[in-house]
């Protein structure tokens, strides 16, 4: 019986990487909640968006590499993100300019946009392809880990390490403020007031003299650079590699409807429940329980209830869920 | 001249075809011509579902992998002892896990609703999955130690592979029900994002359950489905050797596209069947019902039609269909390779032939299929021609090489800026709806 031990693991296995994949969930659930709330249709290209967005920050990292420039412990890409966010927003804008414009001029049913979107994602996917290639990328650099294992170790005695990358740190930090401002922007500015007023009823915020293209356009600007942070996030904790956003759709649309498509609060609740399910399901629980019961206990499983390849079967089981008992999600979205 | 205007548009598609047989070789053209059809009947099968009843799935790439695993079922080569090792037992692990459902199912039902139910219930779900996994587990494991570089799996029934056909579709329709008993009926967004998952997880498992199709190792030698024999034998066949030889023909080319237009032949019959039945359907009052339940909702189930039973119908024979159509393209590939399923091939390619020939439209669906389906493969030899062509007067060096690289992404884009053009210009389609 060793508790500390136990619940060092725990938190080393579980909650730290919980949080930081719930956060980079977050930032991507956001922006497809947003999108849905504003323009109401599910994103599928949302995925590919980040991807896009992240593939820049990549090259504007290399750039900034190659001039001999860094952010010293921490990763160069931070100093790119910047950049990359404004190429995603131009993507992002354009894009609703030459396409969804259109539709939405035209009050088109909300699938037609949702397959509309579909053809987006696959012009980005292509952008993607053609630009970095499929190959993996890593591009993180600077301090690797923000709490080395074995200096915890030394400091504390302990049997069992604890490791938080620099990244997920970043991700935890990045998550916070960016909701920090998003929701300080959606309660108390005008534009935020009427965006959210624009998301309840579409014709009372017409009569009240909003401007709906400014209001698209705001929701667009925020949800490009939410998805260029989340991707750019997701890429440096687990190294980039384009194809991997699409899998990311799923834990995100599970993430936005548990939360109630449509609210903000929701998705970010969601993104962490989403992400710890996944984390409690595919985790091999061995180690935890082996200080807490008798060594002779546990036979030779891995105490997995899932294997980690069907961590999309998780996101997609408390979809499910929600659909069945609660379609409106936990906060009541549309 | 309008009254032809599809009779062109179909020359038009063959003479894509004709002109790769000559310019190319016919051996390719066949290829191509043989993929394309099983992606027409794909297409009927997606025209079905959104094209009646404006039903849109995402979950395509699914319904074509559990096709493909029909074919593992039925025809893959028998494993006695790896069956005997844990074949019952997994078996009893399946149907354990059927009944366990069901119960949850039926409890929901009866019990009274409120928090204690569903605590119960969550409960009752984790202790049943452990006990499924008790179960399941060392069957597996007892499995796949048999011979693993050869087998590890429980094999097949070793029967034709035209038997896996019917067997495909109804694995799919039986998945469409379930998914279409939980996603069907809410907001239409739903469907779209739940059939996605569905699709993933199908392939998901048949990427990682060595026991059922070795995952990723793959499963080789399937039997051809009736009649069509391997070019081995027919090369040794003097029926086919004597003609051939007074034709003046090389038998070993012979013998290929010999196979290839006995696919053809099989491939198309199935279409024509599948077209006639469905033009029959869409001319019954069948038809029109479904159209006026997918044209207004409301007044439809005003009118006393069941638009949710209708809903659940149509999207079960459509998955059905594109079933039926995984299972023959494993038939004729004669292997299965878990890895290939990707949702860009087999979801939103088909999307872009329905949308592209015309949804609810059969004939646009076929047409589609033909055109997309050339288009998609005949890049492969066309991008790296076009791109060599243009980077000829480029000195070599990175700059050249990562355009010809680029060569090869050519295709999503393209497909992604044909879907936009068709949906914003001609939503329709080139064969509209009547």
């Amino acid at each position: 019986m060793d508790i500390l031990n136990a619940l060092v693991a725990f938190l080393n296995f579980v909650v730290v990487p919980g949080l930081a994949y719930g956060s980079q969930l977050a930032l991507g659930a956001l922006g497809i909640t947003l999108i849905f709330s504003v323009l109401r249709f599910s994103n599928f290209a949302h995925g590919d968006t980040m991807a896009f967005g992240t593939a820049f920050v990549i090259l504007f990292t290399w750039w900034f590499q190659s001039m001999g420039i860094t952010a010293g412990p921490l990763p160069t890409a931070l100093l790119a993100l910047p950049l990359g966010i404004l190429v995603t927003i131009a993507m992002v804008l354009a894009t609703d300019r030459v396409v969804y414009r259109f539709y939405r001029k035209q009050r088109a049913k909300p699938i037609i946009v949702v397959i509309v979107s579909t053809g987006v994602m696959f012009v980005m996917n292509g952008l993607v392809r053609m630009i970095i290639g499929t190959s993996e990328q890593n591009f993180s650099d600077g301090q690797r880990m923000l709490l080395n294992p074995q200096d915890f170790k030394a400091a504390t005695g302990l049997a069992e390490p604890l490791a938080i990358k620099t990244t997920q740190a970043l991700s935890v930090a990045a998550a916070v403020l960016c909701c920090i401002a998003l929701f300080w922007f959606l309660q108390k500015t005008r534009t935020g007031k009427s965006m959210r007023a624009y998301s309840d009823n579409e014709d009372l915020a017409l009569l009240s003299g909003i401007n709906p293209e400014r209001v698209v356009m705001i929701t667009w600007i925020i949800a490009g650079a939410l998805a260029c942070i989340a991707g750019s996030l997701y890429g440096l904790d687990k190294s980039y590699r384009g194809i991997v956003y699409f899998s990311l759709l799923m834990p995100m649309f599970a993430a936005a409807v548990v939360g109630g498509l449509g609210s903000p609060v929701g998705a970010v609740v969601g993104s962490f429940i989403v992400a710890f399910s996944e984390l409690i399901v595919t985790s091999a629980w061995k180690k935890i329980f082996g200080y807490l019961v008798p060594a002779d206990w546990l036979g030779d499983g891995l105490y997995q209830a899932l294997s980690t390849d069907y961590k999309v079967a998780v996101s997609f089981s408390i979809l499910i869920m929600v659909l069945l008992f609660r379609p409106q999600g936990i906060f009541g979205g549309k | 001249m309008a009254q032809y205007r599809n009779l062109w548009l179909f020359a038009g598609v063959a003479l894509l075809f004709i002109l790769t047989g000559v310019l190319q070789s016919w051996n390719l053209s066949l290829n191509i011509l043989n993929l394309a059809l099983l992606s027409c009947i794909m297409a009927v099968g997606v025209n079905i579902q959104w094209g009646y009843a404006g039903l849109f799935s995402t979950g395509i790439v699914g319904s074509v992998a559990l096709g493909g695993l029909a074919v593992v079922l039925i025809s893959a080569k028998p494993v006695p002892e790896g069956w005997s090792a844990g074949g019952p037992r997994i078996f009893g692990a399946l149907v354990f896990a059927a009944l366990a459902i069901a119960l949850a199912v039926w409890l929901y039902r009866k019990l009274k609703p409120g928090s204690t139910r569903a605590l119960a219930l969550v409960l009752y779900l984790i202790v049943a999955f452990f006990i499924y996994r008790t179960i399941l587990d060392p069957a597996v494991i007892a499995v796949e130690s048999n011979n693993p570089a050869q087998a590890g799996n429980i094999g097949g029934l070793g029967l034709n592979s035209l038997l896996s056909w019917p067997v495909g579709a109804a694995l799919a329709a039986a998945a469409a029900w379930v998914i279409g008993k939980i996603a069907l009926g809410l907001r239409e967004d739903y469907l779209a994002i739940a059939t996605l998952g569905i699709a993933e997880i199908i392939v998901t498992v048949m990427r990682n359950e060595d026991w059922l199709d070795r995952g990723v190792k793959n499963l080789i030698d399937f039997s051809r489905p009736w009649p069509v024999p391997k070019e081995v034998d027919l090369q040794l066949n003097p029926t086919f050797l004597e003609p051939v030889a007074s034709l003046g023909l090389d038998p070993v080319t012979a013998s290929t596209i010999m196979v290839k237009l006995l696919y053809a032949t099989m491939f198309g019959l199935v279409l024509v069947v599948l077209v006639w039945g469905c033009e029959r359907a869409l001319n019954s009052p069948w038809g029109r019902m479904v159209r006026a339940i997918r044209d207004n909702e409301i007044s439809s189930a005003a009118m006393g039609k069941d638009v949710k039973f209708r809903h659940l119908q149509i999207f079960i024979i459509g998955s059905a269909v594109v079933g039926l159509a995984g299972a023959m393209m494993t038939s004729m590939e004669g292997q299965l390779t878990p890895p290939s399923y990707l949702p860009l091939r087999f979801t939103f390619l088909i999307w872009v032939m329905v949308i592209v020939g015309g949804s609810g439209n059969n004939w646009g669906s076929i047409l589609g299929g033909l055109l997309i389906g050339w288009l998609y493969l005949a890049v492969e030899f066309l991008g790296p021609q076009v791109m060599n062509a243009i980077t000829a007067g480029l000195p070599s060096g990175g700059l050249k090489d990562h355009l010809q690289d680029t060569a090869a992404h050519m295709r999503l884009l393209t497909l992604g800026i044909v879907l936009l053009l068709v949906l914003r210009f001609a939503p329709k389609g080139l064969i509209p709806e009547k």
